[in-house]
């Protein structure tokens, strides 16, 4: 445990350089692009818990937190945002607005059914969903940017629903904390 | 002189140097039923040095590939005449062959070729037609495909679309979670692929200017969705819309002058057309909901695209110059990416019924519509320039490929790559043609 704690040590500082896009990351895109699903662990992997059993540290990084939860889940063609992603949205409202340096990129994505570019344009629509909500529960315009990648990178390979439900998603993704 | 020789040497330095690719083979998987039976005979070689192509070999694949015709097996020929006065018809009638091609292949210069041939109605017993086209090494493939082209228009009354290319995205895993994505360029029968970008971004929706000379497409590698437009010759390009937002569908004006695109810099996506000359934009729509995948009418007089704006993806037409849209789709919850027939009769789509994306083609004018398709992920239907047959991506257990059907649905073709996937596919304009002589 202890020396996965000591890896997980090592990868996380390169998660979070990789993850800012204050500097833009030149294309050719490094092995940045599947932050999302696994993002759980770039919140979770926790810098204090190597030191002793109290967590230390932010509250992004506790994976009891509700902002451990960074997916939130689409029907299929919707962007409306699901009565049981509201308290994860709303912990990352309460979060963007007590920490005015912190931001985030919302990523939208959809399921591989149906045409690209309407897929591209569902992806952003989703991702503004989740942003009109963040806005409304106190983050500040500034603090948040919206990308759609459609269906172009799916969370789970398959052609299923199993595949296609988590595919439907928006990846709150902090580039500051 | 020699500032003109030194010119042409440095050009051939810099020229991009094309990449060796995998081919794509392409089976037949559906429907010859009513093929016009024909004998293409192994053309003859005269003169010095073997021509690198084999041309009669070209031609019957295309004949054969195109579902219009059966062309008879090599090993049934009962002879190997290579012009007319060699041939004796009633072997031909004999063997129910209804049409016959001889011809020859001479070397006249170090790397020249004439070649001639002969398009022979065996019932007849006369000829149809019948040309002699020059041409180097490197472009007898080019003269092949012409030679079906000029075969298929007197037989069918329809121009071939041989001699023409198309345009796709290939992709291959280099590790788990990580991709390589190539934008290629193939002969329409798989043959000579280039590729014109790579990227470990998505890239997607490449469309041919009317010229042929230029792809339009949208790119990731910044991160998010740009369009840029490259020259498939040189290779330069050039970053055409980077807006904050979305940034894709690009579709060009018949005449070249004009790309429309979907652009949601103002919020949400619309559908803009951007002066290629000016860079001045217009904006066509104007509506809440998603407005995309633009695509103009072959007169330059509509353009159609998809919105939901009455719930569900549909397929609407507007005047080019934006004004009122009608909706067009009434069948089945999902219609999106419309593309008109070159004659701008038909619209091809993606239409989605019970859970099945299918390829389908609108009649405009009955407004019947008629599924092409019957797989469940079909996508990206693109039109040959002939109008006869239209491209598309779909799924082969788990590997993205191409497929292509002709506008009734009885002809089929599935073009696959050794390995990775392969989409997203854009047929060519017509290609530059070789001087014929009677």
């Amino acid at each position: 445990m202890k020396r996965i704690n000591q890896l997980l040590l090592i990868v996380l500082p390169a998660a979070l350089l990789f993850g800012c896009p204050a500097k833009p990351v030149k294309q050719e895109g490094v092995a940045v692009e599947e932050r999302g699903a696994e993002s759980g662990l770039e919140g979770g992997v926790a810098r204090g818990v190597g030191e002793g059993d109290a967590f230390v540290g932010s509250e992004l990084d506790d994976p009891r937190s509700p902002l451990a939860q960074r997916l939130v889940y689409f029907e299929f063609d919707s962007s409306e945002v699901r009565s049981e992603f509201r308290s994860t949205v709303s912990a990352h409202a309460r979060y963007l607005s007590q920490n005015t340096g912190a931001a985030v990129t919302l990523e939208g994505h959809a399921d591989e059914r149906g045409s690209r570019e309407y897929n591209l344009a569902l992806g952003e629509r989703r991702a503004n969903a989740v942003r009109s909500l963040l806005l409304a529960e106190g983050a500040a315009g500034a603090q948040i940017q919206t990308v759609s990648y459609g269906e172009e990178k799916p969370a789970a390979a398959g052609h299923d629903e199993s595949a296609w439900s988590q595919n439907r998603r928006v990846e709150i993704v902090y580039t500051r904390r | 002189m020699k500032r003109l020789l030194h010119a042409l040497l440095t050009a051939i330095l810099l020229a991009p140097l094309p990449r060796a690719q995998a081919t794509l083979t392409i089976e037949i998987t559906g429907g010859a039923e009513g093929a016009l039976p024909i004998a293409v005979v192994p053309f003859g070689v005269e003169g010095q040095g073997l021509p690198p192509e084999d041309v009669s070999a070209i031609v019957t694949n295309n004949l054969k590939r195109s579902g219009r015709f059966a062309p008879l097996q090599e090993k049934d020929l009962l002879a190997r005449p290579h012009q007319l006065s060699e041939v004796n018809f009633r072997d031909w009638r004999a063997l129910g062959s209804d049409y016959l091609v001889v011809g020859k292949v001479r070397a006249t210069a170090a790397g020249q070729y004439s070649v001639q041939f002969e398009l022979l109605d065996v019932f007849r017993g006369t000829r149809i037609t019948g040309y002699s086209i020059q041409s180097g090494a490197q472009e007898l493939r080019r003269a092949a495909h012409q030679i079906s082209d000029i075969i298929y228009e007197k037989l069918t009354g329809q121009p071939g679309a041989f001699n023409t290319r198309i345009a796709y995205v290939t992709v291959s895993a280099l590790a788990p979670n990580q991709q390589s994505y190539a934008l290629q360029v193939a002969d329409a029968d798989g043959h000579n692929p280039q590729t014109v970008l790579t990227s470990r971004q998505p890239l997607l929706s490449p469309a041919w200017s009317p010229d042929g000379t230029r792809l339009a497409y949208l790119s990731f590698e910044n991160k998010r969705a740009q369009v840029y437009i490259q020259e498939i010759a040189s290779g330069r390009r050039e970053l055409l819309a980077s807006f904050p937002g979305l940034n894709g569908a690009p579709a060009w004006s018949p005449d070249g002058t004009r790309l429309a695109l979907t652009l949601s810099k103002d919020g949400n996506p619309e559908i803009y057309v951007m002066n290629l000359a000016s860079r001045v934009l217009e904006r066509l729509t104007s509506n809440p909901a998603i407005d995309t995948e633009p695509a103009w009418s072959p007169d330059g007089a509509r353009i159609v695209f998809t919105s939901d704006r009455g719930g569900k993806p549909q397929l609407y037409m507007m005047p080019a110059a934006g004004g009122n849209a009608q909706r067009v789709t009434f069948e089945g919850d999902y219609n999106a990416r419309g593309r008109f027939s070159p004659d701008g009769k038909l619209l091809a789509m993606v239409h989605g019924a019970r859970g099945q994306y299918r390829i389908a083609v609108l009649d405009l004018e009955t407004r019947a519509l008629r599924v092409l398709t019957d797989r469940t992920l079909d996508e990206s239907p693109s039109f040959a320039p002939n109008g006869a047959m239209i491209i598309y991506a779909t799924h082969n257990g788990r590997k993205g490929v191409l497929a292509a059907v002709s506008v009734d649905g009885r002809v089929q073709q599935r073009l696959l790559l050794a390995e990775g996937d392969v989409r997203e596919a854009a047929w060519s304009p017509f290609g530059r043609r070789l001087i014929l002589q009677q």
